[in-house]
Parts: structure tokens; sequence; C-alpha cells
């Protein structure tokens, strides 16, 4: 956790330095006179919420936004009122973007070689040539990939190594990388923050966006920290810890601490005996009673999620046997698991989880539709008051159930997910990945939700890659790796740097 | 060899299909595999495949297109009035004309499309109706018999007469058509501007943060689909020797099916020349053969659709999902 | 009171502004233009023109909102009225009795909806984009028509057909009230039940909803199959209207329905959309080609300001957009 940052900040004169940089949206102040330096060479870590404007900043800086009157670029020595992207790319400015902005369609070779025969006259494409850069810029990586396959066919993980490679093939001075670990395992993380240290050695400066604070103290020398749209300041890291960092960002003070309790004799709720599914787990048996919290942990590809839809009846066990409430149950879609008492909150929110376009209201309602039903017909009434009754329970702040739940807030959706799913009534709730896209001043919120629910009787699973989550909020931790159970955890009895220790060993 | 099947399935199935029927046809029917039947067929797909390769642009930038048959109509007319005043002009002011008019329609929906952020089907359903109902109105839905002389003589390349005195010839809409094919194999391939296209239909916003010229994509694209409907709809005047107001009224969907059979996804980014052409092939080889073997014409548009059905369901499935046998995951929905 | 004005505007939507300024429009425009047009026989023959092209739009309407589109809705109705035309010819052709055309309406809803079924059961099992499973499907069954009637027409149906066709009830056309039932029946369906529910859900992210427990594939299929039963309604009005049947019948209405439908405010995305807004715009497009007719205009040039209107509406909300936005920013 101890930064290695020895970076002499007197010395050399900043490759960049941004001056009252601000940006509207819709009324809404994304960026308000925000100035921002990065010195040559240096990883410098851009922190803070959801919508603290840290991809509005670097949207600006590679000229994709432009930012309003009165700002001031000054990069290598040049000062701009405002950037392009041809410039920024011209000029060395690369960005890796949280969603890689990369074309699935196209080869390898031609993703990673396409900004560097853009607008090279003539106009025509060379795909020898564009084969030889993708090579060279892979080689630099230590990577090899069949660069003639569409990107289509490689996992995200070979994408991401495709999104870095681009950056790499200019002359790159000044490389953004937006949650480039988000989507990756522990030991492609590492990998990646070997290739951000070489890069930095070799003298290009990094700015590195992260939602991982202890990727953060470890790679970065600098932290600028954003909050509201305004710059909150700039630290060197090692004076900082996580839970300051935290501070930093939320203008709050935490303290977490284990929520885990004893609970002996608890009625059983779910039971897996020798649960498998062939290729993705195996061999889990495990029980979670009325009222207990287990949690799930482990690196991404440990078969958690998979796990999970096959307890909600979306995937079907090869072998082992499910027991609810006493009885062995074979699902043949989630709706029998449903109504059957079990409920799934996906990791996926944006794309899984809720209808982002559609209105808060008939999100609630969408797994319950039964509940709200008067005959054939659905009841405007009770949906209403199924609406207003989960919102006030949960504390969901909202304008107007009819607006759509894009524009709630990721922790107000949040709990209107789980709220979705409580509407079902019940007794065995999977929680995959619920602070995702939450900020971490928000993610407290849920989580005391959680423990009420779990008070009030519901037998609840919680998954996530974060082990602290975990930690300070299940009663159990089982820990899976290549999609077996490699270890239980009392939270009560260990440290969290034991689990931690064991999951990223 | 085997890296060029997996990356180009579609071809590949559709060669094989291709190959299949010919067989099959060459040993049933003594016309299929001759000179003159061959020639026909190139001559007669002519007109569609232009338009084909066309709207393969635009699908690949990721819109659709309803307008260009009906547009191409229109194109027709208006040469074939403007050569009128200009007392005849030649092949060369002709494509001149037919093909600026119909940049002109394309860049009317782009403009449409990319000012207004309208989604090109409703643009080019609007365009549809506003082409066809003013070209119905205002020229009374009378046709144009009285063509240049250039434009009603056919054109042969080259011709052949076989041992029993039946004379086959490839004629002047077949190099138009090979012409137009290599010029959008190029652009889509070969160029830049092409490139741009097929990024900007595969992921629009990763296009604009790499600072693609949006609107010059979209303009490229319609542009491209409007110049080939200009040239397909003079070829058809040349080729049928008359302009008739609704001639080409509904090829746009016929075209349309051709050109997903052959690959190309609506939603952009994926599809190829090759592809496209041979869909159009597929369909016109399938016309052709049913018509030889003496199967009534009543019955072609059934059989062909129900083709297209089945490839379009065949394609978007995997093979696992029909024989359970050879699939891994057993999954429950 | 306020509550009242609450309801009718939660009743109607947001989505009725535009199709309800165009009527509003073409009833001054034409008023002005033509004193003859404010008449009955202008309504009469907007309620008898009506129908055709209402139906069809409610046959299109369903598919919209999931996202996806149908094709097929104008040859589905050719091949219903067909069936229902062979069924009255099996039983004697113009001495056809009441229950031969019973039975034959009942056929021709079954195909009609199977034809729907057919797509939709692609489009729920496979990748395929509903736009090009429904026009293969639409190729195929004018294919399969043409094949069985040999291009021709179908005539010489008992006398009672007659009055579906051209009959009135208390003044209203039995075509109307034949579309007006439809209306009635497709806004309790979308507004009122779960398939309606499912059916806007779907529209916006079919996973997501598949992910709450819903089979969205049943509901696929149900959209899709209503869609091609609601095509044989109209096969069935197109059938006694004109006293034949002929495939290529109406042909013309196939992409008018998908202008009604995006002219009545529904997303082209699906997800969003009502029927009453729907049926405002099919109004509106009736009474422009009425209205054109009076002053001396032909069909076509309604058809292209149909066009013209569309595109008109479509730039109207982008500057309606952006004129928020720049309030907001106040």
């Amino acid at each position: 956790m101890s930064a290695d940052a020895s970076l002499n900040v007197s010395g050399p004169a900043p490759v960049l330095s941004l001056r009252n940089i601000s940006k509207t949206f819709g009324g809404v102040k994304a960026l308000d006179k925000v100035d921002f330096e990065v010195l040559p060479g240096e990883v410098h870590c851009l922190a803070g919420e959801n919508g603290s404007g840290k991809s509005t900043l670097i949207k600006i800086i590679t000229g994709v936004y432009q930012p309003e009157p009165g700002a001031e670029i000054i990069y290598d020595g040049r000062t701009y009122t405002q950037m392009s992207p041809v410039i920024a790319q011209a000029e060395g400015i690369q960005v890796i973007w949280q969603d890689l902005a990369l074309f699935p369609e196209m080869t390898v070779a031609e993703n990673i070689a396409f900004q560097s025969v853009l607008g090279r006259r003539p106009r025509l494409v060379s795909y020898s040539k564009m084969r030889k850069i993708a090579l060279e810029a892979l080689s630099r990586l230590g990577v090899e990939m069949d660069v003639d396959k569409p990107l289509r066919d490689f996992p995200i993980a070979q994408r991401q190594i495709v999104a870095i490679a681009r950056a790499l093939t200019g002359e790159a001075k000044l490389v953004f990388m937006d949650e480039p670990t988000a989507s990756l395992t522990q030991s492609e993380t590492d990998y990646l923050l070997d290739i951000v240290r070489m890069l930095s050695d070799a003298g290009v400066a990094v700015v590195f966006v992260s939602h991982r604070l202890a990727e953060v103290l470890e790679i970065s020398h600098r932290l600028t920290v954003l909050r509201d749209g305004k710059l909150e300041g700039v630290y060197p890291t090692t004076d900082l810890t996580q839970s300051r960092i935290t501070e930093l960002m939320t203008g709050k003070s935490f303290d977490n601490v284990v929520r885990a309790t004893p609970k002996p004799d608890v009625k059983p709720v779910i039971e897996l005996r020798n649960l498998s599914r062939a290729g993705e787990f195996s061999d889990i048996s495990f029980t979670v009673g009325q009222g207990e919290t287990v949690g799930i942990t482990g690196l991404l590809g440990a078969g958690r999620t998979e796990l999970a839809e096959t307890l909600f009846g979306m995937r079907k066990p090869s072998s082992g046997e499910i027991v609810l409430d006493g009885a062995s149950v074979k699902f043949s879609n989630n709706r029998e698991a449903i109504d059957a008492g079990v409920a799934y909150l996906s990791e996926d929110r944006l794309s899984l989880g809720l209808l982002q376009p559609q209105s808060i209201a008939d999100n609630l309602v969408i797994a319950s539709l039964d509940g709200i039903r008067d005959g054939v017909f659905l009841s405007e009434r009770r949906k209403n008051e199924v609406v207003s009754e989960w919102c006030r329970d949960l504390g969901v702040k909202i304008g107007l159930p009819e607006d759509a739940i894009s524009t709630l807030s990721g922790g107000n959706q949040q709990k209107v997910a789980i709220a979705k799913w409580l509407a079902t009534n019940p007794k065995l709730l999977i929680l995959d990945a619920p602070t995702v896209g939450v900020d971490v001043g928000a993610r407290k919120g849920i989580f005391d939700i959680v423990a009420k629910l779990a008070e009030s009787g519901l037998a609840i699973i919680l998954i996530s890659d974060e082990v602290p989550e975990v930690y300070f909020n299940a009663d159990r931790v089982l820990h899976m790796v290549n999609g077996r159970a490699a270890g239980w955890f009392s939270p009560n009895e260990c440290t969290l740097q034991e689990i931690e220790a064991a999951v990223y060993a | 060899m085997r890296k060029m099947i997996n990356s180009n399935a579609t071809e590949v199935a559709l060669i094989g299909v291709l190959l299949l029927i010919g067989i099959f046809l060459s040993l049933s029917t003594d016309r299929f595999l001759t000179l003159g039947n061959v020639f026909d067929l190139l001559n007669t797909s002519a007109v569609n495949i232009i338009f084909a390769v066309g709207l393969l642009v635009v699908l690949i930038a990721g819109g659709i297109d309803i307008s260009f048959a009906v547009a191409a109509s229109v194109v027709q007319y208006i040469t074939a009035l403007a050569l009128g005043a200009i007392g005849g002009g030649n092949w060369a002011i002709g494509l001149i004309i037919a093909g600026s008019v119909g940049i002109l329609f394309g860049a009317f929906n782009a403009f449409f499309i990319h000012y207004f952020r309208i989604i090109s089907i409703v643009v080019t359903i609007a365009t549809f109706n506003i082409y066809f109902g003013m070209l119905m109105f205002l020229t009374g839905g009378v046709s144009i018999y009285d063509l240049p002389d250039w434009l009603v003589t056919p054109v042969i390349l080259f011709e052949h007469q076989a041992a029993n005195g039946s004379w086959s010839e490839i004629t002047l809409p077949s190099l138009i058509m090979v012409g137009c094919v290599l010029a959008t194999w190029l652009l889509i391939t070969r160029t830049t501007t092409g490139r741009q296209i097929i990024a900007f239909g595969d992921n629009p916003e990763g296009a604009r943060r790499f600072g693609i010229n949006i609107a010059a994509m979209q303009f490229i694209a319609f542009g491209w689909l409007g110049l080939m409907s200009g040239i397909a709809g003079l070829v058809q005047a040349h080729y049928v020797q008359e302009v008739v107001p609704n001639a080409l009224y509904g090829r746009e969907l016929d075209v349309l099916a051709a050109v997903v059979l052959g690959g190309a996804r609506l939603g952009g980014g994926r599809g190829t020349v090759l592809g496209c052409v041979l869909g159009v092939l597929l369909i016109s080889v399938t016309q052709n053969g049913l018509n030889l073997l003496g199967v009534s014409p009543y019955a072609f548009k059934m059989i062909i659709g129900a083709i297209i059905l089945a490839a379009i369901t065949l394609s978007n499935t995997g093979l696992e999902r029909l024989l359970p046998v050879f699939a891994n995951k057993g999954e429950a929905k | 009171m306020s509550t009242a004005i609450k309801r009718l505007r939660s009743f109607v939507g947001p989505e009725m502004t535009g199709p309800l300024a165009a009527l509003v429009a073409v009833l001054v425009i034409f008023s002005i233009a033509s004193p003859r047009f404010l008449s009955s026989a202008t309504f009469g023959s907007v309620a008898f023109q009506l129908p055709e092209l209402g139906l069809l739009c409610l046959a299109m309407l369903l598919p919209v909102l999931t996202g996806g589109l149908n094709l097929a809705v104008t040859f589905t109705a050719n091949i219903s009225g067909l069936t229902l035309a062979w069924t009255m010819f099996y039983f004697g052709g113009a001495d056809a009795g009441p229950e031969a055309f019973a039975l034959g309406c009942v056929l021709a809803l079954a195909v009609g909806a199977l034809s729907g079924l057919i797509i939709g059961v692609v489009v729920a099992y496979t990748k395929a984009h509903p736009i090009l499973v429904s026009l293969s499907m639409m190729i195929f069954v004018r294919g399969l028509g043409e094949f069985l009637t040999r291009g021709g027409d179908i005539s010489g149906f008992p006398d009672f057909v007659q009055p579906l066709g051209h009959g009135s009830i208390i003044g209203i056309p039995i075509p109307l009230l034949v579309l007006c039932a439809g209306v009635a029946v497709w806004h309790i369906v979308l507004q009122k039940t779960k398939l309606g529910f499912n059916t806007y859900m779907i529209g916006s992210n079919i996973e997501a909803v598949r992910y709450s427990g819903i089979n969205t594939r049943r509901v696929v299929m149900l959209v899709y199959t209503l869609s091609g039963a609601m095509c044989a309604v109209a096969g069935i009005i197109m059938l006694s209207r004109f006293n034949s049947v002929r495939v290529g019948h109406g042909e013309s209405y196939l992409l008018i329905t998908v202008l009604a439908c995006f002219l009545g405010g529904v997303n082209p995305f699906g997800g969003f959309g009502k029927v009453l807004p729907v049926f405002v715009a099919l109004i509106v497009l009736q009474l422009l080609s009425s209205g054109l007719n009076l002053i001396g205009a032909n069909q076509h040039l309604a058809t292209a300001v149909w066009g013209i209107l569309l595109l008109g509406v479509m730039v109207l909300r982008w500057v309606a957009t952006h004129f928020t936005f720049l309030s907001h920013k106040k």
C-alpha cells in the first residue's frame, strides 16, 4: 500500500496545465473553474465520485468537448483555448476510455493502427503497414495476439490490451486511463500497473482515473480530487490513506465496523449441496439461514455470478442439489425462482438490472406485476401505493414516479432496484456487486438497508469483488477460486488483510 | 485458408449454396449453364447490384434507407427531361446528370439525419413518400417513351454466337455494374474514408472521440447511395427503354432483403461487397432456375421469400441451438 | 377540477400535443382554403377511408412498441381476406350463409395470427432483426397470395357482406365502429394489462426484462400474433369494402402505417407511444388527403404532404428539445 512517490515536484515544467476550465450541461455545472496540472513522467491520479467531473475534464483535454470561454490549456509549451481530437492525437495526447471506444467489427491490427493511418494523405489504407504498426505496439507491451482476427472474438481483458496498444502507437507524451482496471482480474491489473510504471519510466505522463483506492495509492505520485465539479485539492500520495481519499472525495468521514454477528440455530432458507455447473463452478455447498448474510468474494472469473444465476433459475446446474425451505427445487426459469422466493440483483444495473429510459414506478413493479393486478387489469392505484411505500421505506429520493429511472443517481437507482426485488416478497436476496456505479458516499446507505433486511429475517447472499465490502457487511465470507470454494472466513475472527491476502494471492 | 473461411462465413456459405444450386440446375436443365443464360443473369441483375452496393454503404454506416428506389425513379424522370431539354446528350452527360441528382437526394436524407438527429428509418420513410408522391403528382403518372437514341440502343460489349445460332451478349449495364461494384469495394476497403465509415457504423461514440467527422460520414454514406441509385435509375431506363414513374416502387425492400442476405447487418459496422453481390445473385439465380425448371412465375416470390426467411433464421441461430447435442451450456432459457 | 385535468393529461399523455396541434392546423387551414371542407361529406369520406389504414396501423403499432416492425401487415391482411373469400366460395360463393361467413372470419383471423406467430417465433428465438424477419415473411406471403390467385381478383360474395363495408349504425359507418373497437381494445391491452406493460418494457431493454422474471419470448410471440390477427380484421374490412380481394390491395399503406405511428409520437426505438395519439395522427392524415382532394389535388400529392408532415413534426420535436435545453440554461 505504500506509494513509491519520489518525484521532484518543483522540478520540470508541467506537460499539461489547465486553467479556469468550466463546462455546463443543461443547466448543471459539470466543471466549475477547475485547474489541473500534470508533470512529465508523472503518474497522476484523478479522483472523485461519479458525476464529479472527471470524465468531462478528460473530454475537454482531448477535444471531445469544448470548455466555456476564459479557459486556458497549456500543453507542451503551447497555449490553446480549446482542443480538437485530431490535434490532441497528433500532439501525443492519448486516452484509454473506460468503455474502450474500440471497433469490434474491425481486426485487432486495424483497431490498433487506426489513428496512425487516419488523415494521412494519400487517403489509402495499407493493411501491411497497419499490421506492422500493430505488431510493434503489441511487442512493446510484450503481448502476442492474432492481429488479423476481428476484435469481437476477444474477451474484454484482451480488448483492454488492444486499447492500450492503440494509445502507444503514436509518440504519446500524455496518456489518460479512465477506469482501466474496472473489468480486469487481479493479475491482469498487476500487469497493467507494470505497463503504467514502464510508461512513466520512459517519461510519459499518465493520468489514472480509478475508483479502486488501493491501486491509486500504489501507482500514483500525486492525486487531484474533484468534488461536484470543483477542484478539491492536489495532494502527494505519500501522505494519504484510503480512508483519507474517501473523505476528500465525499467531504464526509466514514468509519467502517464489522457488522457480522454470530447467528446460531437459525432456520435454514437455502441449502446448496455439491452444486456444480460444467465449466463454471463445482462442488459448492453452503447454507444461508434466516437473517443471515453470506458474502462471496473472489476474482473476476471465479464463477460467482454464474453461481448466483444458477440459484436464480437462469442457468441449470449440471449436478448437485438446491434445497429451498427444506424442499429440493429445480427451476426451469427465473420466474419459478422468483415465485419460490429467490431474488437476484444483477451486477450490471445499466443493461440488465433496470430499464434506463422507463419510469421509476414501472422499474419498481416490473418483477411483481401480479402484486398490483386487479383481476385481469393492472391497477394504477396499487402501483402508486407500492411505489410510494417502498420509496419511503428505503429512503429513495425521487421527483415523480413517472420520471425516467436514468434521472436518479446511482445510489438511488440501486435502492429502486433493491425495492423492485423486495416487492416480489423474497426469502433469499442475492446481491451481485450492489455498489458498482454507486458513489462512495452512497454505499453506506445501501449496506444500511441490507443490514435492516437481514434483521427482518431475509437470507442474503452478498457478492462482491471488493473484499472490504463483504468483510464489513457479511456474517460469513466464502472465497471462490476458479469455480471452487477455496475457504471460509468469519469477519469476527479474522482481519481484512487476511482475506485480502488470500484473495489476491 | 481456415482463417479466411472463419472470418467470411457468410460469403463462403453463399458461394456454397450458389454452387449447389448451380450444379443442380446444370444437371436438371440444359439451358442453365449456357453462355447466353449466364450473361442474361448478369445483365438482368445489374440494376439490383448497383442499388445493393449503394445500400450496403449506408447499412455499414449504421443507417437504413427506404427512399433510394423511388429516388431513382425521380432521377430517371429528371434526367430524361434534362436530356430532352439539352437535345440529346450522351452516356457521359447522362451519367453525370443522374449521378449528381442522385447525390442531391442522398444529401437531403443525410441533412435531416445529421442536423436534426432524426433516425434514418423515419427520415427515409418520409422522403420515400415525398419523392414518390411528388413524382406521381407532378407527372400525373405519365411515362416517357421518347428517350434519346443513345439511351435506348443496347450497347453490346461482347457477343458470341453459339453453334445452334443463338446469340449471347454482355451489355453496357453489366459494365457499369462492375464499375460500381469495384468503386464501392475500393471505397470501403482501400480508403481511409471507407474505414472511417465502418468505424462510425461500428461504434459512433468511439468514432466521435477519435475526431472522425460524423457529418461527413453521413453525407458520404447517403451521398454514395444517392450516386448509385442515380446510376441505377439511368441504367434501368436504358434496359427497359422507357421511364415509368412507378417502375421501381417497392424495389427498396427486395434490395434490402438481398443485401442483408449477403451478411450486412442492420445497425452498422458489418458487411462486404462480395457478400452483397452474392446475396443479389442468389436471388436472381434462384429465380432464373425456377423459370428454367418451368415453375409458375407466380410461385417465384413465395419460394424466394421462404428461402430468405430460412436463411435469416439459420444465420442468426447458432448450430448448438438447433442441435442441442452440441450445446455445452445447458442454459435454462 | 385540477385533478380532472391531470387525469385527462395522463390519459392522453405528452405524445398527444403534436398530433392534436397538427389536427387543429389541418382543420383551420382547409376550412379557410375551401368552404366545403367543414361538411358532413368530408367527414363521411374520412370515416369510410380511415378504417383500413387505421386497422393496419394498429397492427403495426404493437411490434413498433417492442422496438421491432412488422412489414408483412398489408399482405397478411390480403391473405386473411383470401381465406375468408375461399371459405365463402367453399360454401357456395354468393349463396353462402352467415355461418360460412362467420367460419371464414375465424379462419381468416387464424391465418393472420399464424403469419404473425411465425414472425414472432423467429424474432423471439433468433437474434435476427424484426425488419428482416417480417420483410422476408412479407415477400413469402405476397408470393403465396399471388401464386394462389394467379395475380387476379376474387369477387362475388353474399349480399349480407356489403353492409360491413358500407353500412352505418346510427349514422356511424360500420368500418369506423370496428376501428374504434380495435383502438379501444389496443388501448386497454397496452395501458391496463401485463402484456401491454411488458410490451413497452421490452421495447426499452429486452434483456433487463428477462432478468426481471418475464418470459420475453412469449410476450414477443404474442405481440406479433396479435399484430397478425389485427391484419386479418383489416383484411375482412377490406374485403367487404371493395367486395373483392386482390393480393397487393392496400400495398401502398405499408409505409404509411409506420409514418402514422411515428407521427403519433411513437418512439422509433420502441418503449414509448400510445394508441390515442396515433389514432389522432391517422385522422390528420385522412383529413389532409380529403382536404387536398377538395382543392383539386390528388392522393399522390397527399402522400407527399404526409411525408413532409412527418419530417416537419420531427424537426419541430428537435427544435422543442433544444428550446427546453436553452431555457434550462438560465
